[in-house]
């Protein structure tokens, strides 16, 4: 995916560009070049000639989205998702970089792994950036060898499904990734807490007779998080899914001190909450779990006001003897790549009327901020050939057994929503089309 | 609403108030001591995860009272323990020629899981902390035989309201029908959120304030090993919320004594009272085999 491929262009036509990194929203045309952005000008005026031309008009055409939470499940666990499958339906919604989370089987801990993860036999259709283990086989005990994953090219570090829970152990991530400027991803969840816990807890779950996740046991985590990352200069703090109003809050004061602090919020918790869950359907069961209207206001709230600093969708693939089984015993998770785009222009823009440029940001610079990715998530001349083209006001309907994904673990299967990709290119080439 | 088949008793609340009555009043024509044959060739499986002596005996009786044929399934010693899943399990039974199922399972919505996935009626015979309607029912038919109405009673739920699923369908019946209910317990066992459950609930903190003026109390077991792990004192909790004959003598002349068993004398009763005239125990469970042949009546579609 990175080789870039010579002597190849590709123009984009008579779209909206909006590019938040570069402060652009306008008409533009937009030509690739082996691989790169070559120009950004008014319609009709770029120089030079292209193989391949793409009509954008009525369409917004924008860096290629990036995605910092996904699982694709390898090494170790391909009967739920592979990199060739969780990629494919990564460009179907639109992303053309992910960051794989490293809970697989075994953990990815190692260098090696780190290295296997970017081989091209694993057919990523998309660019694909390991995070590695913060501690050997995600344990808590050991820190892995950060400096060793940086080489091979892991863009964080977390150990998340668990949280590092010692304070001593998160001190050492914080102060030995500091050196190298990498990001420590925290799962912010006090386990102690959520003991036999499903969902959150609130009147639903007392209602559906099932122990509920306080948010206390993530805001307390953050909170001592942002603390700890303070201490440290350089220190780069991100905070995984995040879904309280409490963690947020310790998010927003975290912000105001020296530490770079950041947060990502997954679709799900912007759109649903506890109270969606019916019938112990467990593809609304998933870690953290939806929480209260008023927690999801915060999350909408923060959204808006730039306080959250990604949209990240926590994909999480689940083969169906994991889900349809009784709720307490289901695993954690859901997909969420190929609705990710739907949801946020049906939720935050139509719904809650955040400009579409802001929701690109939350898809584009603002991830590419959190991780550091240089050259992605803007179209600034000479950044990779990355572009996301959607159209915001196509209507459409998502059917879960169509997804590319190799499972179906979706709370919005039969879900209408607006906006589509319409195409995803990465490197300067078409990877999916949309109809 | 979830897809289940027509007869399915999942839980009291979604059931509509026209039906719960319909239920109470075929029981009323049900009698175990004259066997029927309402139900001759039917097979009704029951499917038990967790231990029961009341419940299982009590459905076991009820459906070979109305001439149906019963299996007994047990989570030990079957495929279950080989790793089974549910609804494996459900298919087979089914393929065995199961009309019915009556399961126990210490998962919440077990029984609705299953439901959604077979085309017979599967009667919740109580799954984890959610609910338990058979008993429910049998609690309101046992009122109803002494009270003219619902409407108006003052009920008092005394004990460990969280875990307990028998409080939640009873909750949810006795407010349907008006009941004003107020919950005792303390806070570790009965949480502020349980207000939430239906509306007009009360909470309080001392089994005075619940029984006094009550028209019911009921009373819910306490297992010692659970205040143990919330760390709350046995002594304590008796202190305050044991049904005592004197704190008994505070509800009304009439008041009953109710409790869905198991029972712990000395707990969260004291003997005496378990055996008070006002005690209902025994009836409760007399009661229930009539409304749990209705309930079976009703799944087959026989509820004329």
């Amino acid at each position: 995916m990175k080789d870039r491929k010579e002597n190849h262009s590709l123009l984009i036509k008579n779209g909206r560009v909006i590019d938040p990194a570069a402060k652009i929203d306008a008409l533009l045309d937009v030509l690739l070049r082996d691989g790169q952005v070559a120009e950004v000008a008014p319609p009709g005026k770029t120089r030079g000639t292209a193989h391949e031309k793409i009509e954008a008009r009525g369409l917004v055409v924008a860096p290629g989205f990036l995605d910092i939470h996904v699982h694709l499940r390898e090494p170790g666990q391909s009967y739920k998702e592979s990199v060739a499958s969780g990629t494919a339906a990564a460009a179907a919604g639109g992303f053309t970089s992910v960051c794989c989370m490293p809970n697989t089987q075994p953990v990815v801990d190692s260098a090696d792994w780190v290295t296997w993860l970017q081989q091209p036999e694993r057919g990523a259709v998309v660019n694909v950036f390991p995070i590695a283990a913060a501690t050997k086989a995600s344990k808590g005990g050991t820190l892995t060898d950060f400096r060793s994953l940086q080489r091979a090219g892991a863009v964080a570090i977390t150990d998340d499904g668990k949280p590092i829970l010692g304070d001593d152990i998160m001190r050492d991530a914080l102060r030995l990734a500091s050196e190298i400027n990498l990001p420590v991803i925290q799962h912010a969840e006090d386990t102690r807490m959520t003991e036999h816990c499903s969902m959150n807890e609130g009147p639903t779950s007392f209602r559906l007779g099932l122990h509920g996740m306080k948010t206390i046991a993530e805001a307390s985590v953050v909170e001592r998080d942002v603390q700890l990352a303070t201490q440290f200069a350089g220190a780069r703090l991100h905070v995984a899914h995040l879904s309280t109003a409490d963690a947020l809050k310790a998010v927003r004061k975290g912000k105001r001190s020296k530490a770079h602090i950041t947060c990502e919020v997954t679709p799900h918790h912007f759109t649903l909450t506890d109270a969606d869950i019916r019938d112990y359907d467990a593809n609304f069961k998933m870690n953290p779990p939806l929480r209260s209207q008023a927690d999801r206001e915060a999350m909408l709230a923060g959204l808006a006001d730039g306080s959250i600093d990604a949209i990240a969708t926590d994909h999480a693939p689940h083969a169906p003897q994991e889900k349809i089984i009784e709720f307490e015993r289901a695993a954690f998770g859901i997909t969420g790549l190929e609705t990710a785009i739907g949801l946020s222009i049906s939720q935050l823009h139509l719904g809650h009327k955040i400009p579409l440029p802001r929701i690109v940001e939350l898809f584009t610079a603002g991830p590419a901020r959190v991780i550091g990715l240089r050259g992605r998530g803007t179209l600034v001349r000479g950044s990779h050939a990355d572009v996301t083209i959607f159209d915001p006001k196509k209507r459409w309907t998502y059917d879960a057994s169509k997804s590319r994904s190799r499972s179906h673990n979706s709370p919005f299967d039969g879900w209408a929503m607006t906006g589509k990709v319409v195409a995803t290119i990465v490197g300067g080439r078409v990877v999916y089309r949309g109809d | 609403m979830m897809k289940a088949t027509r007869g399915s008793l999942l839980g009291i609340e979604h059931l509509e108030a026209g039906e719960i009555l319909k239920i109470l009043t075929l029981a009323r024509r049900m009698n175990p001591q004259k066997p029927q044959t309402l139900l001759r060739g039917k097979k009704v499986l029951l499917l038990f995860y967790e231990a029961s002596t009341r419940t299982r005996s009590s459905f076991e009786i009820a459906a070979k009272s109305l001439g149906a044929m019963t299996t007994l399934v047990l989570s030990s010693g079957s495929s279950i323990e080989k790793g089974e899943s549910l609804l494996d399990t459900g298919y087979t039974l089914r393929g065995v020629g199961a009309d019915v199922i009556v399961m126990r399972h210490p998962h919440a919505g077990a029984p609705h899981l299953m439901a959604q996935h077979l085309d017979i009626p599967v009667i919740n015979a109580g799954d984890g902390m959610h609910e338990h309607p058979s008993q429910a029912l049998l609690d309101a038919y046992t009122i109803l035989r002494r009270k003219k109405t619902f409407k108006g009673l003052q009920i008092a739920i005394v004990g460990d309201i969280y875990h307990s699923r028998v409080a939640r369908s009873n909750i949810h019946l006795l407010s349907k029908f008006g009941a004003k209910i107020t919950l005792a317990g303390p806070p570790e066992l009965l949480p502020e959120t349980a207000a939430t459950l239906a509306p007009g609930l009360h909470i309080v903190r001392t089994a005075e304030e619940a029984v006094r003026g009550a028209d019911v109390v009921m009373v819910l077991r306490v297992q010692k090993e659970r205040l143990a792990g919330m760390k709350i004192s046995l002594q304590d909790y008796i202190a305050r919320y044991q049904i005592t004959l004197q704190r008994l003598k505070l509800a009304k002349k009439d008041a009953l004594l109710m409790h869905p068993g198991p029972i712990i004398r000395g707990l969260e009763l004291t003997w005496e009272v378990a055996d008070c005239p006002q005690s209902m125990i025994v009836e409760e469970v007399r009661n229930g085999v009539i409304v749990r042949m209705a309930i079976l009546a009703r799944a087959l579609g026989k509820a004329k």
